[in-house]
């Protein structure tokens, strides 16, 4: 894995270029199919301009989830209905990006339409986890934190809607952060579950991955949801947690919990411990109808979210029209896949007359009451602590073909989201040779414990140094 | 309060004619549209021309609201009577047709921005009260182009999102109204409202749009769509009760269904006979937050204008002017302010009459508004007369021909030599004719009454119209 530090310090010693064209070379030769979009000539073309950049991330390249729309780059959600779509505007991340002098070398792969935990559902093909091929990246931004393990790029923007940047920061051994609801704009962020989702930096340990976060969090007028106000989180890297207190959910190591994970994340629990923190058990009583509620208000708000992908005015078209009722339905019909429409389905289903209280209103009454969850245990904690993800990366198709078990993999990361706290992912073990994630949560809008807890953590193991063989 | 005596009208008449109005006003005053900032000002301007990511519905993009939109919409609810919520907030109603970019129109649902209001209208016989049941805030779909016109014989449409995000504001009415006449009295009455308040333009196109709801003795209802003006609502309307009426007679049976108008023809016909089970889908959107609005509505009650039936009470009491005189002067914004105008310098209750009676009829006559007659051009007119200069029969030739040509009254008087004769030129025109027609003298002195007429005609001949008829007939009869 390759770190900001070296990179800035590779450019000071050549050039920007050649730093961006090495990348770019790494990813077209990358074995794990990262990459959707390679930028190759803007890449290059935006490295030349860095040159004399004052901006904190210089010509560093930077990999983007590939539902993030960027000006005349190819941006697809990994959908075929989307393919050849360019956007004619950048995504506020993308702006902020380039104001800090970043360099944006391609899109990556991900579940189509964010979509799923394995990035096994994307229209062009799975991506491999570096650590090991046989086993999936995690999703829905699996390639975002596959790419960042392989040392392909030193940074990465996925999107967290479910967990979809904590279970690949997982399952790749990187660091990985779905900030609080409304910390980063989401204009430009292709809605799949708007009230959860967020986008959210990865990188190869918490230093990187909070400077990431730094650059692209802050207010945007054009995002009614999004805060007022700047903070500057690299203060937070700090290495000291003397007088913190953990709280740990017991609801987070329940049935199905693989054991090395279970004892990986205690023992980190223990690390902190020594290092000054105090820990005690908290309760979270509803945790156990957080998947049902998640899903329900997910597929829900994601039936009417894309809606708008019709083919009449950008992605696929086909040759010949008809009516437009059946043109539209022939291009959906091409044009998503499987998992998109098993959603779309249910969502329409969840919010149609007569459904709407039995499903959608309860999900909604349950968020509050997960929300009042976090409340509670965060009342006399200043961060909780759970494993990420109850087991480590999973074979290529071992979950696909079963979708209900591969949405309990996600039962550790969607409370989270409905309640809109704060979440990072940081190795803490192996096992089998494939990383463990352990899942630091905070109190609304104080990224800056999580931050701190993280750093401290990393400082006090070896485990950020380590990086898959890739070659 | 005079509002609060008013009663309900018993639920139906004997003719049992029930008409529910929903009318999508575009708050087109605004500088931009509801969700994004792209401007308003497209009327000129080629297709698609005033767009952006937001209100092309493009992949990522996030709408924002506009606050002035919401400001305007409270000041129309409180026009209207209503009641403004403490909250307001947005919802999706989810449906696929080409003119949504989005797949879903953003609109509200439950928690509309205003509720419960009413208007008071002239109806068949005094004034009636017509419910509003609320007022909800939405964007306005693009505009469908059918090459060559009709939607039958159209190869291919084009679609125009300039309209697109257009903020609406619906108002929709209880079933409160009776009749064609109602309906458009009513419309009237909220277009003139609207003025008053300077939130909507209504000589541009689109900017008041109407769906109709009818139903004859609680029968089954028929919807007729889109209606672009009060005058087809009236027409369209009409038509509706006759062609119910005419079905029920014949022993038919009403169904519920969508009808359009063909306003080119005066005729409504058969959209979707069996109407299409909508499920929209509503659901909150929570790109937009709820709107705390309850603090707004204070502070937009103390700029709200004096409307249209304040004005009018006003005018009959400091103008003493009539009821009916008052009404016309407020029935349209502009003619209340000229009026007042013109009130200020000279006899008010002169000015109502020359202004209500006479330069309306004639601006209507040429189809003008009353920027084609200056103000002060009114006020010289009320002082001629006044000061009894010329005669009510010049002074409608002197509207006429400054409408038609142009100049001012003192101008057109001097011109046409329209000046009121004086008393020795009329008695010289008297004594002239009276010795020069000894055969109707005598006529007269042996009874015949109509001989005066014929000696009147003679003198106006010779004082060329500008005599006072009256005074010339007396002067004869004393002379004779």
């Amino acid at each position: 894995m390759i770190t900001v530090s070296q990179t800035l310090a590779t450019i000071q010693d050549s050039s920007a270029e050649e730093v961006v064209s090495q990348c770019i070379d790494r990813i077209e030769t990358s074995k794990f199919n990262t990459f959707i979009t390679v930028a190759k000539e803007s890449a290059l073309e935006a490295a030349k301009k860095a040159e004399g950049h004052t901006g904190p991330l210089a010509g560093v390249p930077i990999a983007i989830k590939d539902n993030i729309s960027t000006k005349g780059i190819q941006t697809t959600c990994a959908s075929r209905i989307l393919g050849g779509y360019i956007p004619p505007y950048d995504a506020h991340v993308i702006e902020r990006l380039k104001e800090a002098g970043a360099v944006i070398v391609g899109k990556v792969n991900m579940d189509e339409f964010a979509m799923g935990t394995s990035t096994e559902t994307s229209h062009y093909g799975p991506t491999l986890n570096p650590w090991n091929t046989e086993t999936v990246p995690g999703g829905s931004s699996g390639a975002s934190a596959a790419t960042v393990a392989a040392g392909e790029v030193p940074l990465a923007l996925g999107s967290d809607t479910g967990g979809s940047v904590r279970c690949p920061a997982s399952f790749c051994g990187v660091v990985g952060l779905k900030p609080t609801y409304g910390v980063i704009s989401r204009y430009g962020l292709i809605s799949y579950a708007n009230s959860l989702e967020q986008i959210g930096p990865i990188a190869s340990n918490v230093a990187d991955m909070t400077l990431l976060f730094n650059v692209i969090a802050g207010h945007d007028p054009r995002d009614s949801t999004s805060v007022p106000g700047e903070k500057e989180y690299t203060k937070a890297l700090v290495d000291d947690v003397k007088g913190l207190t953990i709280g740990v959910p017991k609801e987070y190591f329940g049935e199905g919990i693989d054991q090395a994970v279970e004892k990986s994340v205690w023992d980190g629990v223990h690390r902190l411990e020594d290092l000054g923190a105090s820990w005690q058990e908290v309760e979270m009583p509803h945790t156990k109808y957080a998947l049902a509620a998640y899903y329900v208000i997910a597929m829900s708000e994601a039936s009417s979210n894309l809606a708008r992908f019709d083919g009449m005015r950008y992605g696929l078209r086909l040759e010949k029209d008809h009516d437009w009722h059946t043109t539209y339905s022939e291009i959906r019909a091409l044009g998503f896949g499987e998992e998109v429409k098993r959603r779309i389905l249910l969502g329409t289903y969840a919010l149609s007359a007569g459904y709407m209280d039995k499903y959608y209103l309860k999900a909604l009454k349950v968020r509050t009451l997960i929300k009042q969850d976090f409340e509670r245990a965060l009342k006399s904690t200043d961060v909780l602590i759970a494993p990420t993800m109850p087991t480590p990366a999973f074979k290529l198709g071992e979950k696909i073909s079963d979708p209900l078990t591969l949405y309990m993999a996600d039962v550790n990361t969607v409370p989270v989201n409905l309640s809109g706290v704060p979440s990072i992912s940081l190795p803490c073990g192996f096992s089998n040779g494939l990383p463990i994630g352990l899942q630091i949560m905070g109190k609304h809008f104080d990224e800056e414990t999580i931050i701190r807890t993280a750093y401290t953590f990393e400082q006090n193991t070896e485990l950020h140094t380590k990086a898959p063989e890739v070659v | 309060m005079r509002e609060e005596s008013l009663k309900l009208r018993p639920y139906l008449d004997e003719v049992g004619v029930m008409i529910g109005l929903e009318i999508h006003v575009q708050l087109n005053k605004l500088n931009t549209k509801i969700f994004c900032g792209c401007p308003l000002d497209y009327h000129d301007d080629g297709p698609n021309t005033h767009t952006c990511p937001v209100c092309l519905g493009l992949p990522g993009s996030l709408p924002v609201i506009n606050r002035k939109s919401v400001e305007y919409s409270i000041k129309v609810g409180l026009a209207l009577n209503c009641s403004i919520e403490e909250h307001t907030q947005f919802y999706r109603k989810n449906y696929y047709y080409p003119d949504l970019p989005k797949g879903f129109q953003i609109t509200q649902y439950d928690y509309p921005i205003a509720s419960s209001g009413y208007i008071n209208i002239e109806g068949e016989d005094g004034e009636v009260r017509v419910r509003i049941n609320r007022a909800h805030m939405e964007e306005d779909p693009g505009r469908l182009v059918h090459e060559g016109g009709s939607i039958e014989r159209s190869k291919y449409t084009l679609i125009d999102y300039n309209r697109s995000g257009v903020a609406l504001l619906e108002i929709v009415t209880e079933p409160d109204i009776r009749s064609p006449k109602e309906a458009r009295r009513f419309l009237d009455k909220l277009r003139n409202i609207l003025e008053y308040l300077d939130v909507v333009d209504t000589t541009l196109e689109g900017s008041m749009r109407v769906d109709a709801n009818i139903s004859l003795s609680g029968g089954s209802r028929s919807e007729v769509k889109n209606i672009s003006s009060h005058k087809g609502a009236e027409r369209a309307l009409l038509f509706e009760i006759v062609r119910q009426k005419n079905l029920l007679r014949r022993g038919g049976k009403v169904v519920q269904e969508t009808r359009h108008f063909d306003e080119a023809r005066g005729v409504t016909v058969s959209l979707r006979t069996k109407e299409e089970a909508h499920d929209y889908r509503y659901f909150p959107e929570a790109d937009l937050v709820s709107l705390r609005v309850a603090d707004w509505a204070p502070g937009i009650a103390k700029t709200l204008p004096e409307l249209p039936d304040a004005r009018r009470e006003r005018f009959v009491s400091q103008y003493d002017i009539t009821d009916d005189h008052a009404k016309s002067l407020t029935s349209e914004k502009k003619v209340a302010d000229f009026y007042e105008q013109v009130a200020a310098e000279v006899d008010s209750k002169l000015a109502a009459v020359w202004i209500a009676d006479v330069l309306k009829g004639e601006l209507n006559y040429r189809d003008l508004g009353i920027d084609a007659f200056a103000s002060a051009n009114m006020v010289q007119m009320v002082k001629l007369l006044a000061g009894d200069k010329i005669t009510e029969q010049s002074g409608v030739e002197v509207i006429r021909t400054i409408l038609d040509e142009g100049g001012t009254p003192d101008e057109v008087v001097a011109a046409k030599g329209l000046l009121k004769a004086g008393g020795d030129l009329v008695t010289a025109a008297v004594e002239e004719v009276i010795s020069e027609n000894p055969g109707a003298v005598a006529d007269y002195q042996n009874g015949k009454q109509e001989a005066v007429n014929f000696l009147m005609g003679q003198v106006m001949k010779k004082t060329k119209g500008r005599a006072d008829a009256k005074e010339v007939r007396k002067m004869i009869i004393q002379r004779v």
